[in-house]
């Protein structure tokens, strides 16, 4: 009985959460005169309508793919220096390893706007701008210390005694790193990844301001549903719909792996 | 685990060092150098040191700005941190119901910021959106564009709403890794579940919930793309935030120098927070110890 209740409140719960997406669903599957029309709980005349302008229009679809290009860079340079700095966190202490530690977090609490001019210029000076690289190095800034902040959690779950005897056996430690050590925090890395993969996702200032057209972020390109006619509201829910599908795959890969890691490590 | 002593492993952490420095170092310096300057064009600056910090420090709007600030984080934190908290305990264990679970909750979290603020409108809408016509349906008068204290309640729903399942995820993560042991023992003493929660659950999941605190703190307090999109700081300046204000300083000025200062004294107001939280937690962690 207990226990039922509990599912009970639980499932209440993930409703309620689930309810405002729900919404945006079902006004993706109706034309606007429709959505204007009538409130309707679920779409009584299903329509891809929405979904075909976007998939037939290549300044909607190219924000789509501008956004999964940095973000697929960001994760990999996120990962690629994460990885070793985590070592270091994990298995070594050295002059300055915990103020270093909270550095990497300070650069999260900086208030973007005023920011924003000074990141145009850095990256105008080296000609980055409107460059997938740009939005993904300038994304580093908070995703870097996630990284290595979560991937030093999954390092310290596994034994020391592992490299030793790794180091005995005459691995050299590069090799050491990638054939023994990398395969078992596999499941942290692609933790990492998931939120590498989310907060780059999201965010749009950055990105907005260091692009103009040839890798303008899917999010930046949805102020443009406003025509002479007012709001398209059903090809802005689709629109929304869209921007949630591919985070949506990545956490079905690493959902049996999510909740592990961040309990294991430091602060 | 005992650690290695070894200065060498800092070329290890030289290429996250130097990514990170890269895009944090040179815009914080030049932001700096904005802040102690009166720009008139190119070439016609003049340095007039803390002048404009002054100016900052005494605008009465920015005090309303900074209260809101401080009352709505505080909110965000009474309410998120138990909430999550509590979703956390719910959720099963394993098999595919925590997996259901994860992904359901992992899905606000995905959405862009804007879009988020854009999913709020559609949905407090009383002619297309569930919830305001709902709500109007009941006899309530809710309109977020007209009553400060509805927008207010727009803006905490949202807010809730998107980053509660953060706070879950890693409470959750922090649960799973109590070993069953102690669970054993707990149930060998007859401890009652609140009993459980205080003395075993709240003292191992204090690492996860620091860091759930932290970002809660630092991104509720740096909140700008969702409330701007769905109020545009309003009615009034009911919702203008801390971070809307800086923007409308930095866009209505003709130089940057005051919305400089401004960046600088609320990074460092945010950074003293975070601090204090952070030793906080550190002295509880101890306690428990102890």
């Amino acid at each position: 009985m207990k226990i039922r209740k509990r599912y009970i409140l639980l499932a209440f719960y993930l409703m309620v959460l689930f309810l405002p997406i729900y919404w945006m669903l079902n006004m993706s599957l109706r034309t606007n005169a429709d959505i204007l029309g009538s409130l309707a709980m679920y779409p009584e005349h299903p329509t891809f309508e929405n979904y075909m302008k976007i998939f037939g229009d290549p300044s909607w679809y190219s924000g789509y793919i501008n956004s999964i290009i940095y973000v697929t860079m960001n994760m990999v340079i996120s990962l690629l220096t994460a990885l070793p700095a985590a070592y270091a966190f994990s298995r070594y202490r050295f002059i300055g390893d915990k103020h270093v530690f909270f550095w990497l977090l300070t650069n999260r609490m900086a208030p973007p706007a005023v920011f924003l001019l000074p990141f145009f210029q850095l990256y105008s000076t080296f000609n980055l701008i409107d460059t997938h690289i740009a939005v993904a190095l300038a994304h580093c800034l908070f995703n870097v210390p996630l990284a290595v902040w979560i991937l030093e959690g999954f390092m310290s779950g596994v034994p020391r005694e592992i490299d030793e005897t790794a180091f005995i056996d005459g691995y050299s430690f590069p090799r050491f790193f990638v054939r023994v050590f990398i395969p078992l925090i596999r499941a942290g890395i692609g933790v990492t990844a998931f939120f590498c993969f989310m907060f780059s996702w999201v965010e749009l200032l950055l990105a907005r301001t260091l692009t103009t057209t040839a890798a303008k972020p899917i999010a930046a390109t949805m102020t443009r549903t406003v025509s002479a006619t007012g709001l398209d509201w059903g090809l802005l829910a689709a629109a929304g719909i869209l921007t949630i599908v591919p985070g949506a795959l990545v956490i079905w890969f690493v959902r049996n792996h999510l909740a592990k890691g961040f309990a294991l490590g430091r602060v | 685990m005992n650690k290695w002593e070894d200065n060498k492993a800092w070329f290890l952490i030289l290429p996250v060092f130097i990514i990170v420095a890269f895009s944090a170092v040179i815009p914080l310096m030049t932001v700096v150098n904005y802040s102690v300057q009166d720009i008139f064009g190119p070439g016609q600056r003049f340095f007039i040191g803390i002048e404009w910090f002054k100016e900052v420090l005494s605008d009465g709007r920015l005090h309303e700005a900074l209260w809101r600030q401080l009352l709505f984080s505080g909110l965000v934190l009474l309410i998120e941190m138990p909430l999550g908290i509590g979703i956390a305990l719910l959720m099963p264990k394993k098999g595919w119901g925590s997996s259901a679970c994860l992904v359901i909750l992992a899905l606000p979290l995905l959405i862009p910021w804007n879009v988020i603020g854009t999913i709020w409108i559609i949905f407090t809408r009383p002619d297309i959106g569930l919830f305001g016509a709902a709500i109007n349906t009941l006899g309530l008068p809710f309109d977020h564009t007209a009553s400060p204290f509805d927008a207010w309640v727009t803006v905490m729903l949202m807010e809730v709403w998107h980053w509660t399942p953060l706070v879950a995820l890693l409470a959750y993560a922090g649960l799973r890794a109590i070993p069953e042991v102690y669970y054993q023992a707990a149930k060998i003493d007859g401890a009652s579940s609140w009993a459980i929660f205080r003395y075993i659950q709240l003292p191992k999941m204090r690492g996860v919930l620091t860091i759930a605190l932290l970002l809660r703190f630092m991104d509720s307090f740096l909140i700008y793309a969702e409330p701007f999109v769905l109020t545009g700081g309003g009615p009034g300046n009911s919702t203008t935030f801390l971070s809307i204000y800086l923007v409308k300083v930095a866009v209505g000025q003709f130089d940057l120098g005051p919305a400089a200062a401004f960046s600088l004294i609320y990074f460092l107001i945010v950074l003293l927070f975070c601090w204090l939280f952070y030793q906080a937690l550190q002295a509880v962690g101890t306690g428990d110890k102890q």
